[in-house]
């Protein structure tokens, strides 16, 4: 008669091993099952982050790492709050993060509203609304570049069409007025969709029979809209506001790659910043203190918007 | 109003959440707003103090 391999196994087993698996409990037996995943988390997630406060308090610099550190106390934290370029970052980021999310939510959402209309070709629409989100940041980055080339740049010969403004008169990304909107229009082009999908994923929750019995009692198209599929969807909008809220908060690669933080400091978010102190100037502790404040920002922002998510679902 | 005194007073949740709540929006909008440097200084120690209440506040009873 053959074994099975589990069978196979188990007879294999010594039984010196053999007796102490028997002797485990459930609960030890489950912690040695999830044992590795905290022992990832902590080794990944948590030690990076107790080492980066720690060096926030020391003149560490990781290019120079022979040199004595130095235990410099809130030394790195006093120079970030009085340093007028890093509030100037701080009101880019700001900027940056109110007109993308305000944006990205008010398009999104009205392209998922239309979208879960039945039509014709709906479902080829929905594919190729859904496209720039599939692209890489570095190639939007780079072909939005091309897009806003004063000469041969299509976005200028667009605004020409519209309100009949010379189209070499103006550079959005030359601009120190038009760039920080030329890095808004891209991040918005490129993730609208992303807010869409929440949005129509939200839309598609919610039942018919609640619209069938407003339709019996004669609620407009309006009055539906306002009590009956806005608020049903909030939950899903807010969840998109977050994601992208913290998403815009880091944003990296699609500015710098659009613009390289300029002209002058115009489009200079926290995260270009925060590289530049670290990897081009290698001001370990300075950067790291940087680093730690950004995620206390993050993080207070982060729990008050989850606080806020949980109530409305509980409604 | 005498509803939030109490509320703190006796350390229940709801109040004091919407205490830290306050702070980091307030030290937030002192970090981003383009007004002062003096309260861009004070943001972070703002938000940080909010941030830590909050932690602590969300384990009190309701």
């Amino acid at each position: 008669m053959s074994l099975s391999p589990l069978t196979r196994v188990a007879a294999a087993t010594p039984d010196g091993i053999a007796r102490k698996i028997r002797g485990l409990s459930d609960r030890t037996i489950a912690w040695i099952f999830v044992a590795p995943t905290i022992f990832l988390l902590l080794a990944v997630n948590i030690f990076p982050l107790i080492w980066t406060i720690r060096l926030s308090f020391t003149n560490f610099r990781v290019n120079r790492p022979n040199n004595a550190v130095e235990w410099v106390g809130l030394e790195n934290y006093r120079r970030i709050l009085s340093d007028p370029t890093v509030w100037q970052t701080m009101q880019a980021t700001a900027h940056f993060l109110i007109w993308t999310i305000t944006l990205q939510v008010l398009i999104g959402f009205a392209l998922a509203f239309l979208i879960n209309k039945k039509f014709r070709g709906n479902d080829m629409w929905t594919t190729i609304i859904v496209f720039p989100m599939m692209l890489s940041p570095a190639v939007v980055g780079n072909f939005w570049t091309f897009l806003y080339q004063p000469q041969i740049g299509l976005f200028n010969y667009v605004v020409e069409f519209l309100t009949g403004a010379d189209p070499a008169s103006f550079s959005m990304i030359g601009d120190v007025n038009l760039a920080p909107w030329a890095i808004i229009i891209a991040d918005t082009w490129m993730w609208t969709p992303f807010v869409m999908l929440i949005c129509l994923a939200g839309l598609r929750s919610i039942p018919d029979s609640i619209y069938e019995a407003a339709e019996c009692d004669r609620a407009s198209a309006w009055r539906q809209f306002w009590t009956i599929t806005l608020p049903m969807a909030l939950p899903f909008l807010m969840l998109a506001v977050l994601f992208r809220g913290i998403e815009n908060f880091k944003m990296f690669d699609l500015v710098v790659q659009l613009t390289g933080g300029g002209p002058g400091n115009t489009t200079t978010l926290t995260s270009i910043d925060l590289k530049r102190e670290a990897f081009e100037k290698w001001r370990t502790g300075y950067s790291s203190a940087y680093a730690v404040m950004l995620f206390v920002t993050v993080f207070g922002l982060a729990s008050i918007y989850v606080k806020a998510l949980n109530k409305v679902k509980e409604r | 109003m005498r509803n939030i005194v109490s509320g703190l007073l006796r350390l229940r949740r709801g109040p004091w959440e919407m205490l830290a709540t306050i702070l980091i929006a307030l030290g937030v909008f002192m970090l981003m707003q383009p007004f002062a440097i003096g309260l861009y200084s004070y943001s972070f120690i703002v938000t940080l103090v909010g941030t830590v209440m909050f932690i602590i506040v969300s384990h009190f009873p309701e």
